[in-house]
């Protein structure tokens, strides 16, 4: 079942178009990340899903629901972890959770305080739970607002940039329960500019500049694609002609050679061995995201 | 941290269930009814999703003006009796609107009236502007609630909190002078319609306003004269002919006269009048608040 329909959306403010005719789609089960450079128009569209934003033109589906036409079904099926920490500050944390259950049709019972608990727990907030809004961190409210997302167990999970601000530990914290949400079915939508967040979670990623999709591709294919595992070497003296035939590239005193496996390292090594080369300093680099995010954007 | 969530899911195995389950099971799988009868009220009762996202709302928006009762219960009514005292005591003797009927009498259903009218407008006004300046209005803009959800439970506070603030006025107006009942029903109609009413124009001032300057503009230059000059403190018949003729353009005139009818028996105009001005104003303002709301004015771009 495709969990994420978008068709065609454009929305603009004023002479600014913020989404230039976006189409995308994402299966059920999937972790994948929308990114893009500030401004490239990913919260917009993550708004014109959640119906926080009008689409000019254009459909979106959650679930198979049109977020405007079946309104309260599409709404059901998203969570939406928004970017901005907002928080309301009459009320404690069970009481947030507990009402925001409400709003989406859920009344008070035995097993909904049981999830209640179980997310606080996960998220490291059980003894926070009568804690008034006011009381808490930062980092805390953001995870009260996933706990808030979560607390319909809606099948689709948006987040947008959840981790931005957020210690090391929290967001391992975090990542570990998305992942296990993500494990047992939910579908997982994420936008982030940490880039190495996003190469190791996500199974497929798509990447948006002045409003459009510029890059979409599983995370293996873009790597492959724009990205390369480099032998990187520093060398006493000068590089011997025929390893600087060799050479992909050099920057500053390192020497870049393209590989396709840990095998070519061996026979390169080698090749400099019998050549004199002595390496004071090696390094071989994976294939990176961040490479093929900055090779994207400025195709 | 994650030896936790492997303790919970042997606590309750449904935790492990996989997301389309639960989406079909939607937020029946909590309980209350089979997932198939899940949009079927009669099937599942008070249970049907919508209601109960109406009924947290609503039960939220009391909550929100309870928590804080001293500033939007307890203080308009003291201020009130300050009016109620002091005006009082200055026009001690003043000749009446109604024969019979003393001038603290005469004043204290019109500032009952008074204070509902302006609390109800204040807590629908400041429940919007305050949620949509620190942004958790987000909470009610994502779940599936409805436009029609959305008005009836911020009216329906704004009722409660108008009504508790009337009470406390009446109550302490009770000690301070006999008041008459001629018609309770006409007491409760004009109550609940001047609330509804303010709290519908506080939902229009909150949904229009972006700063709270621009609602206490709203407020002081709109709400506040056409309270004081809807006759809370005079029978319009005091006035000369131009202002008579103004007053009756103010539909808080006729709720005030109305509401004064069911203590009175005795009104400037006639009761079915002023029912039938402030109906027509109360389902005009309403129409207005639905359409707003349902075209997301200022809240989904």
């Amino acid at each position: 079942m495709i969990a994420i329909e978008i068709n065609e959306v454009r929305k603009s403010y004023g002479t600014l178009q913020a989404l230039a005719g976006v189409s995308l789609q994402i299966e059920e089960g999937e972790f994948f990340a929308l990114l893009g450079p500030n401004g490239a128009g990913k919260t917009t569209l993550i708004s014109t899903l959640a119906g926080l934003t009008r689409a000019d033109s254009g459909s979106l589906k959650a679930m198979g629901h049109d977020v405007v036409s079946d309104y309260r079904e599409a709404r059901r099926a998203l969570g939406i972890v928004p970017q901005e920490i907002v928080f309301d500050p009459f009320f404690s944390v069970r009481e947030t959770l507990r009402f925001q259950a409400g709003y989406f049709g859920i009344p008070r019972s035995a097993a909904l305080d049981t999830w209640i608990d179980e997310l606080l727990g996960n998220l490291s907030l059980s003894d926070k739970a009568d804690k008034n809004m006011r009381q808490l961190s930062g980092g805390m409210k953001r995870r009260v607002l996933v706990a808030q997302a979560l607390v319909h167990r809606p099948p689709v999970i948006v987040l947008d940039e959840p981790t931005a601000g957020v210690d090391v530990e929290l967001r391992q914290t975090l990542w570990a329960f998305i992942r296990r949400l993500n494990a047992e079915g939910h579908t997982i939508l994420l936008t982030t500019h940490y880039l190495e967040e996003a190469q190791q979670l996500c199974n497929r990623i798509a990447m948006m500049k002045a409003g459009a999709i510029v890059a979409l591709d599983t995370t293996d294919h873009l790597l492959n694609a724009f990205s390369e595992r480099v032998l990187k070497v520093i060398v006493s003296g000068d590089l011997p002609v025929p390893l600087v035939a060799k050479r992909a590239k050099q920057s500053g005193a390192w020497h870049y050679f393209s590989i396709q496996d840990y095998a070519e390292v061996e026979l390169l090594l080698a090749e400099m061995r019998l050549l004199g080369v002595t390496v004071t300093k090696m390094e071989v680099a994976e294939p990176d995201l961040e490479e093929v995010f900055l090779k994207v954007m400025n195709k | 941290m994650i030896g936790v969530p492997n303790a919970a899911a042997k606590r309750n195995p449904a935790f492990l269930e996989g997301a389309r389950e639960r989406q079909e099971q939607g937020p029946a799988g909590f309980a209350g009814c089979e997932s198939g009868e899940r949009r079927r009220p009669s099937a599942c009762g008070v249970w049907e999703p919508s209601m109960i996202g109406f009924q947290t709302l609503l039960l939220k928006e009391i909550l929100r003006f309870w928590k804080v009762g001293f500033q939007t219960v307890a203080a308009p009514v003291l201020t009130a009796i300050l009016y109620l005292l002091i005006f009082s005591h200055v026009m001690s003797g003043t000749n009446a609107a109604f024969p019979g009927v003393s001038y603290e009498q005469f004043l204290i259903p019109g500032l009952a009236m008074m204070s509902m009218l302006q609390n109800a407008f204040a807590n629908t006004s400041s429940s919007l502007i305050q949620s949509k300046i620190t942004g958790s209005i987000l909470f009610i803009l994502l779940p599936p609630l409805s436009h029609w959800n959305f008005y009836f439970a911020y009216v329906l506070a704004a009722i409660v909190r108008a009504l508790a603030v009337g009470a406390g006025v009446f109550v302490v107006g009770l000690v301070l002078a006999h008041i008459p009942v001629h018609n309770a029903a006409w007491i409760l109609i004009f109550a609940l319609l001047g609330s509804a009413m303010l709290g519908t124009m506080g939902m229009i001032a909150g949904l229009w306003a972006d700063k709270f300057d621009q609602l206490a503009a709203f407020q002081n230059f709109i709400i506040m004269p056409l309270t004081f000059l809807s006759g809370v403190f005079y029978s319009i018949h005091s006035l000369p002919a131009f202002w008579q003729v103004l007053s009756h353009l103010n539909p808080f005139f006729y709720l005030i006269d109305g509401f004064r009818y069911g203590f009175f028996g005795k009104s400037d105009v006639s009761v079915w009048l002023s029912l039938g001005v402030t109906t027509f104003a109360f389902l005009c303002l309403s129409a207005v608040t639905l359409a707003l709301l349902k075209s997301g004015y200022k809240l989904r771009q």
